[in-house]
C-alpha cells in the first residue's frame, strides 16, 4: 500500500494536451472520408439477390446507377417499387435523360466502358426491370451489371 | 554561439499518428464494392431488324420460361433451379452427342486449315482464324451450335431472374474450368484473374471461350414501353 502513496505527495500532474491535434485530425478525417463514401441518399428499400459467379465492378466513376425498390416511407410514397435515380424517385422516362447527362459529363473516348448498374431489391418483379432495359437499350447504354451479394455455398 | 541541447522528441503522439493511419486505411478498404453479373444488352430494334435473320433450329436452343408464379418450364418440363445448371451443362457441351441435342462439329488444326483456305468472306475467315488459333493452343475440340434463350414473364420476380442468370453462367463457367484442367492443366479462374496482366493468360483464356462462347440471349419483350 505504501508504493502507492509515495507519489500523492507531489500533487496533481499536468495533463498533456499535445494529442489533442490528434485526435481532432482523426475525427476530421473520419467524418471526411465517411462523407463521401455514400452515393446517394437510398430511399427504397435494397435487399439485393444473391450469386455465385459474380464479377467486381472497375473504375467507379465510369458507373451509374439506377435504383430500384419498394419505398421506405410506405406511408408516403405506398408500397409500388419505384425508380430511384440520383436522389429522388424517377419515372421509366427519366432513365434517358439520366444516362445522357451522365454521358455528357464523360469523356468522349471513354463513352464505350460506360457501365450501368442495377442495384435492385430481391423483391421486385421483372415487368419494371425490363422497361427500364428497354430505355437503356434505347438511349445505347448496353453495359450493364445486376448488382448482387455473395451467395455463401 | 552556445551550444543548444537538442531538446528531446515527444513520441506520445506517435500512436496517435499510427491509429491515423490506421483507421484511413480500414475506412478505405472497405469502401463498399460494388460486385454482381456483368451482361451486355443487344442493341436496340431497330438496329437488329436490319440484320440478316439467322436461321437456328429448334435442336440448338435451349429453351428457359420463367413465369410469374416462379416455376421454370426448361425445354418443356417443369424445373427446379437448382436442377438448371446440369441441364445446361449437358445441352451446351453435348458430349453424348445426342440427335436431340445441339448440332456438333470437330475442330482440329487441319480442318481448321482447311476451312480458313476455303473461306469466301472476311466474316467466314475471322471466326476460323480464332479456332485455328484455340486449335493449336488446346489440341482436338468438339464446338456446338449452343444457344440458350431465356424468356420471362413481367410478374417473375428478380430474385429468380438472377438465380437463372446466375445457374447459366455457372454452368459454362464450368465447363470451361473443366477443358483449362483437362487441357492446360491450370485453373479457368485462375486464368481470369491472370489475363489483366499477362498476354499469355490472355491467348489462353480467348482460346477456351472459343470452345464454349457464353450465348444467352433473351427474348423481346411482348409488351415493353407503350
Amino acid at each position: 500500500m505504501s508504493r502507492f502513496k509515495k507519489k500523492s505527495g507531489k500533487g496533481s500532474q499536468a495533463i498533456s494536451t499535445a494529442s489533442l491535434p490528434d485526435i481532432v485530425f482523426m475525427l476530421l478525417f473520419f467524418f471526411m472520408v465517411t462523407t463521401v463514401m455514400r452515393e446517394v441518399d437510398l430511399q427504397v428499400k435494397l435487399e439485393q439477390p444473391q450469386a455465385k459467379d459474380i464479377q467486381k465492378l472497375e473504375n467507379k466513376s465510369l458507373v451509374s446507377y439506377i435504383y430500384i425498390g419498394e419505398p421506405i416511407k410506405r406511408a408516403k410514397y405506398g408500397t409500388e417499387p419505384r425508380i430511384q435515380l440520383n436522389d429522388d424517385f424517377a419515372t421509366v422516362d427519366d432513365i434517358r435523360p439520366f444516362i445522357e447527362t451522365f454521358r455528357s459529363g464523360q469523356d468522349e473516348g471513354l463513352h464505350s466502358k460506360l457501365t450501368t448498374s442495377l442495384k435492385v431489391d430481391k423483391e421486385v418483379k421483372m415487368g419494371v426491370i425490363t422497361d427500364v432495359k428497354q430505355q437503356l437499350r434505347k438511349s445505347q447504354q448496353l453495359k450493364i451489371m445486376y448488382s448482387t451479394m455473395q451467395k455463401s455455398e | 554561439m552556445p551550444k543548444r541541447e537538442s531538446p528531446e522528441i515527444n513520441a506520445g503522439s506517435m500512436a496517435d499518428i499510427a491509429f491515423l493511419l490506421l483507421i484511413f486505411f480500414l475506412v478505405t478498404t472497405t469502401m463498399d464494392s460494388d460486385w454482381g453479373l456483368a451482361r451486355l444488352l443487344p442493341p436496340p430494334p431497330e438496329e437488329i431488324e436490319q440484320q440478316e435473320e439467322i436461321k437456328i433450329k429448334e435442336r440448338d436452343v435451349f429453351v428457359v420460361l420463367a413465369n410469374a408464379n416462379n416455376q421454370l418450364l426448361v425445354e418443356g418440363e417443369v424445373l427446379d433451379v437448382s436442377m438448371l445448371k446440369e441441364k445446361a451443362k449437358e445441352f451446351i457441351a453435348n458430349k453424348a452427342r445426342l440427335e436431340t441435342l445441339p448440332q456438333w462439329e470437330d475442330v482440329s488444326v487441319s480442318i481448321a486449315q482447311q476451312k480458313l483456305a476455303d473461306a469466301q468472306n472476311e466474316e467466314t475467315k475471322k471466326k476460323w482464324t480464332k479456332r485455328l488459333d484455340a486449335a493449336k493452343l488446346l489440341g482436338d475440340y468438339t464446338l456446338t451450335k449452343q444457344v440458350i434463350s431465356l424468356q420471362n414473364d413481367r410478374g417473375t420476380s428478380y430474385d429468380l431472374y438472377i438465380q437463372v442468370q446466375d445457374e447459366l453462367a455457372n454452368a459454362y463457367n464450368e465447363l470451361r474450368e473443366e477443358l483449362a484442367q483437362d487441357r492446360l492443366g491450370v485453373s479457368y479462374y485462375e486464368l481470369l484473374e491472370k489475363a489483366k496482366r499477362d498476354d499469355k493468360a490472355k491467348e489462353k483464356l480467348k482460346a477456351i471461350k472459343t470452345v464454349y462462347p457464353q450465348r444467352i440471349s433473351e427474348a423481346e419483350p411482348k409488351d415493353a414501353v407503350q
